[in-house]
């Protein structure tokens, strides 16, 4: 019984870390699109894998009806949550929002130098 | 073993409030809609583990999926609403 509940706070903890890297996608990332990519993967493999972890604690306790809804709700976050991130997207390109690429940011930084050099001189 | 929930889901707390800044700051409209989702959705988690912090999940359960039903639904609406329109800036 110890071991059972050892192992549901490791994928617990697992789903945590997983929140925590989207999270932290979500205000790195450079433009929406890729902010897309981090939280439709990474937050949807964080919230299935914590509320995995709470299905093997009720089980351990014995709660079957419990269990049966965190399935229910564990299908429904895996059917809905990228649905919901790509009909996002497919808004945003019919919004015509603009992509981001390396070359603008090349081009930025390029600018700066410029700029700077000529406040040197 | 209620210590662990507890500091969990102080932790989920700390996690909650990461996207608010996209939610605040976002360049675009989109961003804002992603990072309020993205609330909601660790919101949902939130409320399972204060569930059973409480010893009350079964009633919590249910309100977890009426309120991954409504994130859902407003996403979806929200995204129908703005891909319907077009943008002059290309």
């Amino acid at each position: 019984m110890e071991f059972i509940q050892i192992l549901a706070d490791f994928i617990i903890s697992l789903g945590a870390f997983f929140l925590l890297v989207g999270g932290i996608g979500l205000i790195r990332l450079p433009d929406f699109y890729s902010r897309c990519h981090a939280q439709g993967k990474a937050d949807t493999l964080g919230v299935m894998l914590i509320i995995s972890g709470l299905l093997i604690t009720e089980l351990a306790r014995g709660l079957f009806l419990n269990c049966a809804k965190l399935l229910i709700i564990i299908a429904f976050v895996a059917l809905t949550n990228p649905t919901a991130t790509n009909a996002l997207v497919g808004a945003a390109y019919h919004f015509r929002l603009k992509p981001w690429f390396k070359k603008d940011q090349i081009k930025k930084n390029k600018d700066q130098t410029i700029i700077e050099k000529e406040e040197e001189v | 073993m209620e210590k662990y929930f507890i500091y969990l889901s102080v932790i989920l707390t700390v996690i909650i409030f990461i996207p608010l800044y996209r939610v605040l700051a976002g360049p675009t409209l989109f961003d804002r809609i992603l990072g309020a989702g993205a609330i909601a959705t660790k919101t949902m988690v939130l409320i399972l583990v204060i569930g059973l912090v409480f010893n009350r999940l079964d009633m919590f359960i249910d309100i977890t999926m009426a309120y991954a039903i409504l994130n859902f639904i407003g996403t979806l609406a929200i995204a129908k609403y703005l891909g319907t329109r077009s943008s002059k800036n290309k």
